[in-house]
């Protein structure tokens, strides 16, 4: 194990007990989460009858996720950047999600979830939310209304651009975004959701993908990684000091997110159940347990624990247990947020020798967190699923498969996507505009007046 | 009429201000300003990217006041500024070849 290996030599190196106790807690754990007996699933009733209670929560849920983007992540990315661009960062979280609430009801829900043609993409039969109404779908959560369900996914499709939008930030065009978010939305994520959650192939093959380990946070972070090659490093990267502008705004931002992944992860039981509440379980302990372990790793490496490490980590340990919230106990999902916070800073801090400007870190959190929830998916399912761990070695082979499909499909289309945007209105601000800040130049506003 | 102009570390306004108050300094100009002298500014680090920061945020006083006092002025600054370690700032000292009050129109030491 790897995070044998990372713990053993932070705790060599230390200065404070704090690995001790993160080596102790995982050795103490380790063991008994790998045999560790699933909880009965709740199983789905086979009648089609909206239950209160259930639609009572994936509502609130779809509100959460909501909240997650707007203010969320809105507050999160905001933060990070320099005052000059915190609106125009701010605007692509809001306008993202204002487009997405209505490419998603008009053609989006039917390409994703419409009826499957061939496992590749849905059908055009549910255009404009056609047939989507009040009665509940059989495999879409039987016991709530289908809109409800069609809500809650609109929401997942409402976030996954915003969270790319961190690799671009600072210099990109807001029209190039708004082509971005539309394109992206509908040539990505609506393939990538039917071909695992909607009745395509991957999820024929036996994925698992809970909450959006490969739709959302593998194909946001891949995508990411495209668009900081594609648009090239901020002005002074490298040289300048390009900083955090309001880390209080982003720690704010932190907190919504975690209040609002419980919505993203438990929602995903799409029911008020045992694997609600299990899936809650895991959400706030991968959270935890990786914002602890960024924290240590950089207070080993750099000899001073930081708050935005803190919040990385938090959000990393939440990526990564996405896929798997619905599939493991408290046990392994301490595990995977542990793994999630010390890798997810490793490749943070990588970043830096490979030289590209992914400005917000979209890759390092949400790409690596995303693909070794994924993976860790296969190794430790045990509720209602079977991993490695439980005797099912073929379930990670299938993880790897998906991993490998969302990473190449999204690498390849977003890259086209950028090239046809640059060929009709060009990606980049100029470099007067960059340097007056994207709030002056694509708003005419400004965040912060002098007085 | 000596100005003088010191450059000191944030939090020691208040101790240099209560000094020079009790020395018979009737006003001051204070701003936050920023630079670098010998400490050469300091790190920080975002998501374990280290910065270095040039200019560091420091606190400007500036005090107008008679020939006679300038010294005093000069030896109370530095009492009670100094740590003693790096980055404690500078004092500036040159003549001045005037002062108006706007209000009354005053001149000289009777402006001050």
């Amino acid at each position: 194990m790897t995070i044998f290996a990372l713990v053993l030599r932070i705790g060599r190196t230390m200065k404070t007990p704090f690995a001790v106790v993160l080596l102790i807690t995982c050795v103490a754990v380790i063991s008994p989460a790998f045999g560790q007996e699933a909880p009965a699933p709740a199983t789905a009733p086979a009648t089609l009858k909206i239950d209160t209670g259930d639609t009572a929560w994936v509502l609130t849920s779809s509100a959460l996720v909501l909240a997650m983007t707007m203010p969320g992540l809105a507050l999160f990315y905001g933060g990070l950047v320099r005052n000059k661009n915190v609106l125009a960062t701010i605007m692509h979280s809001l306008v993202i999600l204002c487009l997405i609430s209505l490419t998603w009801i008009l053609w989006g829900y039917s390409l994703a979830f419409g009826p499957d043609k061939a496992g590749i993409i849905g059908g055009l039969e549910w255009l404009g939310l056609n047939g989507v109404g009040g009665e509940p779908h059989p495999t879409y959560g039987p016991t709530i209304p289908h809109q409800v369900y069609m809500l809650f996914q609109l929401m997942f499709a409402a976030i996954t651009p915003a969270l790319i939008t961190g690799a671009f930030a600072e210099r990109m065009k807001f029209s190039a975004l708004l082509l971005f978010a539309v394109l992206w939305g509908t040539f990505i994520y609506c393939p990538l959701a039917h071909w695992i959650w909607g009745g395509g192939w991957l999820g024929k093959l036996g994925a698992l993908d809970f909450a959006g380990g490969a739709v959302v946070h593998t194909s946001s972070g891949v995508s990411a990684l495209v668009c900081a090659l594609v648009l090239g490093k901020r002005q002074g990267y490298g040289t300048a000091a390009l900083v955090p502008h309001n880390l209080p705004m982003t720690l704010l931002g932190t907190g919504l997110l975690w209040f609002g992944w419980f919505g993203f992860n438990a929602g995903s039981a799409l029911g008020a159940n045992a694997l609600a509440a299990s899936a809650f379980l895991a959400t706030n302990t991968a959270a935890a347990a990786g914002a602890l372990s960024w924290m240590t790793a950089e207070w080993m490496q750099r000899g001073k624990p930081t708050a935005l490490g803190v919040a990385s980590g938090a959000v990393a340990g939440l990526a990564t247990v996405t896929p798997a919230a619905g599939f493991v106990g408290p046990m392994a999902a301490l595990v995977i947020g542990l793994a999630a916070g010390v890798l997810c800073y490793a490749a943070v801090v990588w970043k830096g020798r490979l030289g590209y400007d992914d400005s917000l870190d979209v890759v390092g959190i949400h790409g690596v967190g995303g693909i070794l929830g994924m993976l860790a998916t296969g190794l430790f399912a045990s509720i209602g699923a079977k991993g490695l761990f439980s005797g099912n070695p073929a379930q990670l082979g299938i993880q790897a498969i998906t991993v490998l499909v969302t990473v190449v499909f999204a690498f390849a289309g977003t890259f086209i996507i950028l090239k046809v945007i640059n060929a009709i209105v060009g990606l980049r601000v100029d470099a007067e505009g960059e340097q007056r800040g994207l709030d002056l130049s694509q708003h005419e506003e400004r965040a912060y007046a002098k007085d | 009429m000596k100005k003088i102009e010191a450059v000191i570390k944030p939090f020691k306004l208040e101790e240099v201000k209560d000094a020079l108050t009790e020395l018979g300094v009737y006003g001051m100009t204070v701003s936050e300003v920023r630079g670098f002298g010998r400490q050469k500014g300091h790190k920080e680090a975002y998501r374990g990217t280290e910065y270095t920061i040039e200019f560091v945020p420091k606190t400007k006083i500036e005090v107008v006041v008679p020939d006679g006092l300038a010294e005093r002025v000069v030896e109370t600054v530095i009492r009670t500024a100094k740590t003693g370690s790096i980055g404690d700032g500078k004092i500036f000292v040159s003549n001045l070849e005037g002062v108006i009050r706007i209000r009354t129109g005053e001149t000289g030491d009777r402006a001050l």
